[in-house]
């Protein structure tokens, strides 16, 4: 039956012809059932029947959304809670990890969303004007936006496919970090460091056929000691070659193999865990959001709101506003580590 | 009874005829399916939570005949890991957390605001398809090899046993955003739909009680559904996050999962209160002492539930100063809950009692429930605790909070609200015995757990030491004795729904806006709004019983 | 109120409407619970309410009501226009803008290292203004109900503490297992 309401946007259902007067038809007629004798009902059609103003509508429907995202906001919270234990015990693995990560497409991300936010606020005031057209184009602007963060986000996933940068069990990084240019560009000299104790470990993997007795014997965990073959050739490391490697983690007790030269953070597939997760949910909050501005769109299309019935609107106007505010945390969280 | 005031309403044509009410309104599936009536949605929660109690409650009796004696009895290890799981998982998230909200708060609520509907009549009905969305994905689990983990999901055995422990959780992580939906729900009904000179401190205490739990629920639920999420992306990805093996922390799991679970205890009992907060003035015919206390107390126990799940990891490898502070903050709820307690039993002092079933349980209650919450006082101190966490003390201890505190009370507003609801009344005879043979039942089986526990018999163990089998099977009595008076109960309200005598409005003789309506209501409640002009619990004297309908009146003013 | 008295005593006789049982009394010292029809006038002047169903609601929209463009009168000011504050145009491509040079500058702040916990400090504090200005200006609280903020600010409450306890808890505990790690490493 057509009930028109504006509840959270969970579940709010399109509002369709007004319920017609003097029948007995289920949860709409009832003592209000009667639109004569109720002049506040039958002036609002999208008024449902258990409310008896659009103010009351309207603000029930405001309380029933910020509820909605208190409880999206502790939903996130367990994972920036994963986050936080794990970058305080592991800072490692995260200055590790950042280096993979594109910062310009995370900000490229973060400009769209901001963008669409400012379209989503812009409906919510075309829809109290009952500005039909303008409406229209925000919304659509709106999920434009939203595609082209999720088109940001699946180049930024095939990318870390492309690199073996999996969550858990799949995590096989194909490129060292030192092979990065994000890397590279900051820390030079470590860059150049890190290759030349990869040489060096790579011929200690394939021995000249001299001396095999030397084959199985792994490089001390210490950074800086050589073998006695090598010591001419590589130097103690200065500060700034070697505080970078420390601090990712690649040498030293937190790296994967402290017995190798170089190697990485023992739990350098947390991170990406936490990253596919959080990015990962966020996105699906994106897409669901998506689905429901093309809803509002549908709504706005049969000209539903004006100043009486612009709920919908605001309330996923303020469900996107938090996909914004969330993804405002994940930016720096993720993509600005240093 | 109309005033010449209420021609416009008098004016409705009634099509239906003068007995029309929300069960007869309309009929067919299709209308109950769809239906939009909170009382109907309540309703079909209380069928499917009581359905959902039996199936948790064979678990429990299988559960109990195993330890009939130690070593294999009817099942094997693996088996009695499942059945304790299947019992815990089942009657938390399917039973007792939607039980009392869902079940009785979804049709009284709105009567008790003199309103239509709740604030969100289709997110209402979402709560509930929701409900059955969880429930048939735990029943999946429990058709193929069914989870074993225990109803607390650790890490990281939930993360590599064999079991079926996906659609266990994911039924758990549907059933959370159910309890969020009726959570919300509720606050905006309370927030937005009293009726006019109702304010905060004229609200009946169920309402109270329902919106502490709907706090909890919208505050806490979130948690667990993320927690739940990443053991079950953990399990199938080996993300890291718990399981030591790849990196991860377990205790972290357990500091996630009980940050929802601790408030959940509260989402379980703060109802439980505030139905015993009705009940008792009802059938002591005299006014609540110190609404206001119990009314802040419930807001009190839902803010110190959030701060204090850190007791369940005391032996967890927690550190000893976050067991400290857990403690403290433990002991500091035994405050309002006792505030609660001494105010009841000070609103018998000087009453006139009635012993009918629903006061028999909530006197039950009263007494239960204490053994039960002072029990966790025991508990929250760590050094005692060391020596009775896991084992049967703290089964004793929440058994008797969660089935002598919420099963208690949920049932004794079962039998309160049955004839409100259904518009019949029960045979008082065997509700009275079905209360008895409960309350001795109860304690049959729970306490000499306590003795158990503090004797050192471990939980979820199917083997135990041959000192132990008298008291075990002690217990295992008693859980048949409860058993029967579940089933004592069931018939007679099933019995009742079917030839119970027509029920007046006011059979009870209370004073809340539910009681004006007609038993059972009509399907739009009232036409308008009631005025509130006094407290909830004021106009007993004002009732008279009237011996032809069997239910109280107004007296007449001379 | 004396029509009502002889159906006291039979209220199940006269169930046209939902029919209850205590109809009003007339003295105000004693519980009043109507039926649940309309009150009388008389007896919402007694209990001094007015004809607006819900007391604490805003009693302004009626001229609003009727579903119809409204746009005769200005709204780039931004006043209050039916049922809520509408955002003036303005406002919201400034609020952009402060996002934008935000967001811009916590890129740009990265070139300067204050350490690791200054960085994160400094990027959660942009973050947090750049939240805010979501909050108060897209998200309407600078304008909406007092309780909605708070309702925000209490999520917020609860995430720092299940954050704050959570970690320093395990903080407790990650000295305890570097110690054996590193007696674990020792040994190899």
């Amino acid at each position: 039956m057509a009930e028109p309401s504006t509840e959270t946007r969970g579940s709010a259902k399109p509002a369709s012809a007004p319920p017609p007067p003097h029948t007995d038809h289920g949860h709409d007629d009832h003592g209000h059932g009667h639109e004569a004798h109720d002049p506040i009902h039958a002036a609002n059609p999208h008024l449902a029947h258990h409310f008896d103003t659009p103010q009351q509508q309207f603000d029930a429907g405001k309380l029933g959304i910020w509820l909605f995202l208190l409880t999206e906001v502790l939903f996130f919270s367990g994972l920036f809670c994963a986050y936080t234990v794990y970058r305080a015990m592991h800072p490692e693995v995260f200055v590790y990890a950042h280096y993979f990560l594109d910062t310009k497409l995370g900000a490229v991300n973060t400009c769209v969303l901001l963008i669409s936010s400012l379209t989503a606020a812009w409906a919510v005031r075309n829809a109290q004007l009952a500005e039909k057209k303008a409406l229209m184009l925000n919304i659509v602007i709106t999920i434009a936006c939203a595609f082209t963060f999720m088109s940001v986000k699946y180049v930024e996933y095939a990318h870390k496919y492309h690199d073996g940068l999996l969550p858990g069990k799949a995590f096989q990084p194909k490129e060292q970090i030192w092979e990065l240019k994000s890397f590279r560009d900051k820390h030079p000299e470590a860059a150049e460091y890190a290759e030349k104790l990869a040489k060096l470990d790579e011929k200690k993997a394939t021995p000249p056929a001299a001396a095999p007795a030397e084959a199985g014997k792994t490089a001390p965990a210490e950074a800086g000691k050589a073998e006695p073959a090598e010591a001419e050739r590589i130097e103690r490391p200065t500060e700034e070659e070697l505080e970078p490697l420390l601090a990712a983690g690649l040498v030293g007790p937190r790296s994967l193999d402290p017995s190798a030269h170089i190697s990485r953070p023992r739990m350098a597939h947390v991170f990406f865990g936490i990253y596919f997760f959080m990015t990962g949910l966020h996105g699906f909050h994106v897409l669901i959001g998506i689905g429901i501005w093309v809803w509002m769109l549908v709504k706005a299309s049969k000209g539903h709101f004006g100043p009486a019935y612009f709920g919908p609107v605001d309330f996923t106007a303020l469900y996107w506003h938090l996909v914004d505010l969330i993804w405002i945390y994940l930016f720096p969280l993720l993509y600005l580590i240093h | 009874m109309a005033s010449p005031s209420t021609t416009a309403d008098a004016a409705i044509p009634q099509t239906k005829g003068a007995d029309d009410n929300y069960l007869t309104h309309d009929k067919g599936f299709a209308s109950w399916a769809f239906t939009l009536d909170h009382k109907r949605i309540g309703v079909m929660y209380l069928a499917s939570i009581l359905t959902a109690f039996a199936l948790g409650g064979f678990f429990a009796l299988a559960v109990r005949t195993e330890l009939w004696t130690p070593g294999e009895t009817i099942m094997k290890h693996d088996t009695y890991n499942q059945m304790f799981t299947l019992h815990g998982a089942i009657m938390v998230f399917l039973v007792i957390i939607p039980g009392i909200p869902a079940g009785l708060g979804n049709i009284i609520l709105p009567l008790h605001l003199g309103a239509k509907d709740v604030a969100f009549p289709k997110l209402n009905l979402a709560s509930y398809y929701l409900w059955i969305i969880g429930c048939v994905c735990m029943l999946t689990s429990l058709a193929t090899n069914a989870v074993d983990t225990g109803w607390t999901f650790y890490a990281p055995y939930s993360t590599t046993t064999q079991t079926n422990v996906l659609p266990a959780a994911f039924g758990a992580f549907i059933l959370g955003f159910s309890s969020i939906f009726t959570g919300l729900n509720f606050i905006v009904t309370i927030h937005k739909l009293r009726p006019p000179g109702m304010t905060f401190f004229r609200m009946p205490l169920f309402v109270w009680a329902l919106y502490s739990t709907a706090l909890i629920q919208v505050l806490a639920t979130p948690v667990i559904g993320i927690t739940l999420l990443m053991m079950m992306v953990e399990r199938v990805f080996g993300l890291g996050i718990f399981d030591p093996a790849l990196g991860g922390d377990p205790v972290l799991f357990q500091h996630f999962f009980w940050f929802y679970s601790h408030p959940a205890v509260y989402i379980m009992i703060v109802p439980a209160f505030g139905v015993i907060s009705e009940i008792i003035p009802t059938f002591s015919r005299k006014r609540l002492f110190g609404y206001q206390f119990i009314a802040i107390s419930s807001l009190a126990i839902a803010f110190l539930g959030f701060l204090v799940w850190g007791h369940h990891m005391f032996t967890s490898g927690q550190s000893v100063l976050a067991g400290t502070i857990f403690s403290a903050i433990t002991f500091l709820i035994a405050i309002p809950t006792a505030i609660k307690i001494f105010n009841w039993v000070t609103t018998m002092y000087k009453g006139r009692i009635h012993l009918d079933t629903p006061m028999l349980y909530a006197l039950a209650f009263l007494w239960v429930f204490t053994i039960g919450g002072l029990t966790g006082v025991f508990l929250a101190v760590m050094g005692v605790d060391v020596h009775l966490h896991d084992t049967y003390f703290v089964v004793a201890h929440f058994h008797y909070v969660m089935m002598g505190g919420a099963i208690t009370a949920f049932l004794g507003g079962l039998h309160y609200w049955f004839p409100k609801a259904f518009g019949k009344m029960y045979n008082e005879r065997t509700g009275r015995i079905g209360a008895i043979i409960v309350f001795v039942g109860l304690n049959l089986t729970f306490f000499p757990q306590f003795i158990l526990g503090s004797r050192g018999m471990p939980r979820r163990y199917y083997n135990y030491l041959p000192e132990f089998q008298g008291l075990h099977q002690l217990s295992t009595i008693g859980a048949f004795t409860l058993g029967i008076g579940f089933l004592l109960t069931a018939v007679s309200l099933g019995r009742a729904m079917k030839n119970g005598k027509k029920a007046p409005n006011n059979p009870w003789g209370a004073v809340t806006l539910e009681w004006l309506t007609t038993s059972p209501p009509p399907y739009y409640n009232f036409h308008t709004p009631p005025p509130v002009t006094a407290g909830p619990y004021d106009g007993y004297e004002d009732l008279v019983y009237d011996e032809k309908i069997g239910g109280y009146v107004a007296k007449k003013k001379a | 109120m004396s029509d009502d008295k002889p159906e006291a005593d039979k209220p199940e006789a006269t169930e046209t409407e939902a029919a209850s049982t205590p109809p009003p009394s007339t003295e105000a010292d004693h519980t009043v619970r109507t039926t649940e029809t309309v009150a009388t006038p008389e007896e919402r002047s007694k209990l001094q309410l007015s004809d607006e169903p819900k007391p604490d609601e805003p009693k302004k929209n009626n001229s609003h009501d009727k579903h119809a463009p409204a746009a005769a009168h200005d709204h780039g000011d931004g006043h209050d226009h039916g049922l809520a504050h509408t955002m003036p145009i303005a406002l919201l491509f400034g609020v952009l803008g402060a996002l934008l040079a935000l967001t811009v500058a916590t890129v740009a702040v990265t070139a300067i290292d204050l350490g690791a916990q200054g960085n994160l400090i400094v990027a959660m504090v942009i973050a947090t203004v750049k939240a805010l200005l979501v909050c108060t200006f897209f998200m309407h609280l600078l304008w909406d109900k007092k309780f909605n903020l708070v309702l925000f600010l209490t999520s917020v409450l609860f995430l720092i503490l299940f954050l704050g306890m959570t970690t320093a808890d395990r903080a407790e505990n990650q000295q305890a297992i570097d110690q054996y790690r590193a007696l674990q490493l020792g040994v190899k």
